[in-house]
């Protein structure tokens, strides 16, 4: 299996002496699409840094797809495109001299950045604005702007700091599917996201980092398996004065037509429906009360805020 | 990256400064053309005529060599120091950095853009001189060497300065408290053979008078300084500057953390 990323015993501490990350070690696989996730504050952007070389890295080793940055940082650069969290472009600039600007430093020829460039602009939905300053984009428009610019020079792996924060969930949805499809032609990506909704939909493997460290590391399948209870709200066809007490689950009462209540994996929803069939209750519509990774998520950075209390 | 891979990028940046301070010619190439035609005007014509001769020229013809230094000098230092710095501050410096452009290359750009600057400047000063004098270019190989070193040693120093800057104050701070008090204390207006010994001895610690000197010579053939020795010093200048400006960049002085 040939590797996209390799981080080993990555190790940061800020001149002011703050470590940002504790020797982590991760791997991302060719073609995987891959999240990166962790609460503020926690090393993700410090990690990414250092892999697109923003950062100067305190100890520890980074490949890009078997080119080590200490040995031949060029190289390595080459395979690697960056979409950060804050805009950085030139806002005086117009919008299309942005991505054949961006491919000259890559050594392409202006012709050819040019060709690329009107195709990445009809792509993303920036056509009408190509010669427009980019100061002028909306938001939206300035995140697809940069995920353009990432990619004019075909990195074999991209790496998207919150590409979506900020953006409209119909925006974010055309872009989810952009990614897809850049992801099935072959790129590798790293993602990482504050809406764990995107991050579920679309990666494969996850790293969950905090503190500095990685506090889980492995398939998004296998770490969805681990949610032992979920919780749903139910729209029922009654109204109710108080919760219905149903053998072996928990119930809230919401409001008098909506409960909440909380479903153990191994208990499944045919007995929960029986149950409130028992009761005469016929359930209009249902809902996860969260996104199954964010409750995942949120229990795994608590339990890790619990442990260093201890 | 291949030698031509190299190029297009260094081409490419290049283009990119040149197109910014085109682009913004109302700022970077009107105002000293004004400025220039004021002082031919008042210092040369109006005050010039009652001064009488200098080295052995009018006046207006020994001050035309130093006000076109001048301008080359202020606009190769002023181009660099504000693009360097609004790309740290936009932080468009990341395309950069985040791409496989070598930091010899990202230098030779940014320098050779502010170059074109004060070149560009020098040559309108140079053609609105001639509405006031005759210009006869004594050595015309001085003349040109002269011109671009003193252009590059500038735009070299106002990248140093753009690196340091952490704010539009820092990049003004050098060129308003240091550059233009040892440019019109350069011998722009005046031979240092008019100062007391004393300060004919302090005014040679100034390197900006030999550029003017040397600059004066290429078109006068006349100078108060060694020519030979004044090129020496500028190449020395500009091999120390490139030096410590490639190890700031490839120590991410200022723009990684």
């Amino acid at each position: 299996m040939t590797l996209a990323l390799t981080v080993e015993k990555l190790h940061k501490v800020y001149g002011n002496g703050f470590e940002a990350l504790k020797e982590i070690s991760f791997d991302v696989a060719e073609g995987d699409f891959f999240a990166l996730l962790g609460p503020n504050g926690a090393g993700k952007s410090t990690t990414l840094g250092i892999v697109s070389s923003l950062v100067n890295k305190t100890s520890g080793k980074v490949s890009i797809f078997g080119i080590d940055i200490d040995d031949n940082l060029t190289g390595a650069k080459l395979n690697l495109g960056v979409v950060p969290q804050e805009f950085n472009f030139n806002m005086f600039e117009n919008v299309k001299d942005i991505l054949v600007t961006q491919a000259g430093y890559y050594g392409i020829k202006r012709s050819i950045a040019s060709e690329r460039a009107d195709y990445y602009l009809k792509k993303l939905g920036l056509w009408e604005k190509r010669n427009g300053a980019a100061r002028m984009l909306s938001g939206g428009m300035k995140r697809r702007l940069m995920i353009a610019r990432a990619l004019m020079h075909d990195p074999k792996l991209l790496i998207l700091d919150e590409p979506t924060a900020g953006v409209d969930i119909e925006l974010r949805r055309s872009m989810w599917e952009f990614l897809r499809e850049l992801n099935a032609s072959g790129t590798t990506i790293i993602l990482t996201t504050h809406y764990l909704e995107e991050a579920e939909s679309l990666c494969r493997n996850i790293a969950i980092i905090d503190k500095g460290q990685i506090i889980k590391n492995t398939s998004m399948r296998a770490l969805l398996q681990q949610l032992t209870t979920e919780t749903f709200i139910l729209d029922v066809d009654a109204s109710l004065s108080e919760a219905p007490q149903l053998d072996g689950y928990v119930v809230r009462l919401i409001t008098d037509n909506v409960l909440e209540v909380d479903v153990e994996k191994e208990q499944g929803l045919n007995s929960l429906f029986e149950r409130l069939q028992d009761h005469n209750l016929s359930v209009r519509s249902m809902r996860n009360k969260s996104n199954r990774l964010e409750e995942l998520f949120v229990s795994l950075v608590d339990k890790n805020l619990n442990q260093d209390k201890a | 990256m291949n030698a031509h891979d190299l190029f297009i990028a260094f081409w490419t940046i290049f283009r990119r400064e040149v197109r910014r301070f085109t682009r913004i010619w109302a700022q970077t190439l009107l105002p000293p053309a004004i400025t220039m035609t004021l002082y031919f005007i008042i210092f040369g014509n109006l005050i010039g005529s009652r001064i009488g001769e200098m080295g052995g020229f009018n006046y207006m013809e020994y001050i035309v060599p130093g006000l076109i230094m001048m301008s080359v000098i202020t606009n190769s230092y002023s181009n660099v120091v504000s693009s360097f710095y609004s790309t740290k501050f936009q932080r468009s410096i990341e395309e950069l950095l985040v791409s496989p452009v070598p930091n010899w290359i990202i230098l030779s750009g940014f320098v050779l853009g502010g170059v074109v600057r004060g070149l560009g400047v020098g040559l309108i000063v140079t053609l609105l001189s001639l509405f006031f004098t005759d210009l006869q270019v004594q050595n015309l190989l001085v003349t040109i060497a002269i011109v671009f070193l003193t252009a590059v040693l500038f735009a070299l120093g106002g990248f140093i300065n753009a690196v340091f800057a952490n704010s539009f104050d820092d990049i003004s701070i050098i060129p308003t408290f240091v550059l233009t008090p040892l440019t019109y204390l350069g011998g722009v207006f005046y031979s240092i053979q008019l100062l007391p010994e004393f300060w004919q001895g302090v005014s040679q610690l100034n390197p900006i008078l030999y550029m003017v000197n040397t600059f004066r010579y290429g078109i006068l053939g006349v100078s108060d300084i060694n020519v030979g020795f004044a090129f020496m010093m500028i190449l020395l200048f500009i091999g120390g500057l490139f030096s410590y400006a490639l190890y700031l960049l490839q120590n991410g002085k200022g723009i990684r953390s």
